[in-house]
């Protein structure tokens, strides 16, 4: 097998490892394994495996410092777009499904509701993540531009985690979970970024 | 013109297949009688009779399916399907109830004493949940009125405090401190007394299975669900507020009242729509829960967003 053959299987699967919690729910919605309330249990699920996906995108650069697995980056933005997608898809669920373009109900959830003012935001600023995601945005904003910009995952992800955490009634052990796993992710970084300052530091100063 | 779009018969008085292909093998068998209690005892709820009751809702039945299968009650986990797959754990029989506080004939009672199979009734109620979805419901039980008015509440009696079943043997759920155990719910002695609260120990013709708070629990049509506190051990009537579960746990976000109410917001949703299990789009959530011509006047003159 090629080296090229090997590079496309692999990508194959993780295209369909991230397309997977999507067929799951299409066919347990088709073979009505979605409860009692499959609308609230089908917007559950698309949210949370969005906010998933931006940890796992997250959690890439800290491996490769952990366990020097620099392979995993190719396969990055496979995963922060399939983030994208989950949330879009939760989103439009909320908009034309749960609340059914109920445009005026849902602008009043947007103002006043706390955690769906987070959620939105925590959306609106993934956006221009996922418009420039293509190499052609890429070179047009130029590495370091892009770079910088999308270090507003650093800030979306924590959003995802607030507005999860600001709907559950009163069980919060899995949004604790995901508020670890990303205190650690986000921590790494601060800790590099202060010992690389330190070790780029003049030594006579 | 009415239309009811339940059958005219209360669920009680149709058999389901299951039973009566079953009850063909049992009167081939050896002919023993069985006499079923409120309490089944078993994962399967046994078959009560009950005679229609009044307040009977227009509107049609939620799928027993969906009764059944999507609960909230945190002693068997705090996800919907948990109750269903865990609640096998309790023992519902023998079930004493005790009745103490402010009345003349406090004690432990057996669950058929307390409750006379003979007085049952169905009623078919819509039922609110505070999260924002709603099902219809054919519950038998009786008044707690009747039950009350046995026990001879004295002049102390203001209102009623109830609690569930502490035992984390039987109850998984309450190892993890979710909400203060046991659970604890409470009524104003005028509601009830109000002859829409119901003490249930059915639904859909059957005892009450164990998820949906089996052998005995309270129904408050009027209120949101959770005030139907569930597999109740004590009824104690007193002259304070009693402490409610929720409430203790999030006292801005749940009040002792908690009547179905879409002018007052949840701090964190609102409560103006609601998706009744089983249809596709919200519908507007009623005041009171569509009570509002029997039970509003309990509340006159009181300011509802203050006592929400």
């Amino acid at each position: 097998m090629t080296r090229r053959t090997r590079d496309r299987i692999i990508y194959a699967v993780v295209w369909l490892a991230c397309l997977s919690p999507l067929l799951c729910l299409v066919w347990w919605g088709l073979d009505d394994q979605l409860g009692a309330n499959p609308i609230n249990t089908g917007l559950r699920f698309l949210g949370l495996w969005g906010l998933r996906f931006l940890v796992a995108g997250l959690a890439i650069t800290p491996l490769r410092g952990w366990f020097g697995w620099h392979g995993l980056q190719r396969y990055r933005r496979t995963i922060g777009l399939s983030g994208f997608a989950y949330i879009a898809l939760h989103l439009l669920t909320y908009i034309g499904v749960d609340q059914f373009f109920d445009w005026q109900a849902i602008v009043k959830d947007v103002l006043k509701r706390p955690y769906i003012t987070f959620g939105m935001l925590g959306f609106t600023l993934l956006l221009p993540l996922a418009i420039t995601s293509t190499n052609a945005m890429v070179r047009r904003l130029g590495g370091r531009r892009w770079r910088q910009l999308h270090k507003l995952a650093y800030l979306i992800a924590p959003l995802g985690v607030l507005h999860y955490d600001l709907l559950v009634k009163s069980d919060t052990t899995w949004p604790w979970f995901y508020a670890g796993l990303l205190a650690a992710l986000l921590g790494w970084r601060v800790w590099q970024a202060r010992t690389r300052r330190v070790a780029t530091r003049p030594v006579s100063a | 013109m009415q239309h009811r779009l339940g059958p005219a018969l209360p669920w009680s008085e149709i058999t389901p297949q299951r039973l009566y292909l079953a009850r063909r093998e049992f009167l081939a068998g050896v002919g023993a009688t069985a006499f079923a209690t409120l309490a089944s005892g078993t994962a399967l709820g046994a078959a009560l009779t009950a005679k229609p009751g009044p307040f009977r809702a227009d509107d049609k039945p939620t799928a027993k399916e969906a009764v059944t299968t999507y609960n909230n009650f945190y002693e068997f986990g705090v996800e919907k399907d948990e109750p269903a797959k865990n609640a096998g754990t309790l023992r519902t029989s023998p079930w004493s109830v005790v009745v103490e506080g402010a009345c003349e004939r406090p004690g432990s009672y057996a669950l058929d004493d307390l409750i006379k199979p003979a007085s049952l009734e169905e009623r078919l109620y819509r039922h609110r949940c505070v999260e924002g979805w709603s099902m219809v419901i054919p519950w038998i039980g009786v008044p707690l009125a009747s039950v009350l008015q046995a026990a001879g509440p004295t002049p102390g009696a203001k209102y009623v405090a109830f609690e569930t079943l502490y035992d984390t043997a039987q109850m998984p759920g309450q190892t993890r401190r979710v909400l203060e155990w046991p659970y604890r719910e409470g009524l104003r002695i005028d509601e009830a007394m109000h002859p829409l609260t119901l003490l249930a120990v059915g639904l859909y013709g059957e005892t009450l299975p164990n998820q949906n708070g089996a052998p005995l629990r309270l129904v408050v049509p009027w209120k949101y669900g959770f005030k139907g506190i569930k597999s109740i051990v004590r009824i104690k009537l007193q002259d304070s507020q009693p402490r409610t579960a929720w409430n203790v746990s999030a006292p801005n976000e749940y009040g002792f009242y908690s009547n179905v109410n879409p002018d007052v917001d949840h701090p964190r949703w609102s409560q103006k729509t609601e998706r009744r299990i089983g249809e596709f789009r919200r519908r507007d959530t009623l005041p009171f829960n569509g009570y509002g011509e029997q039970v509003a006047e309990l509340y006159a003159g009181m300011d509802l967003r203050k006592f929400f």
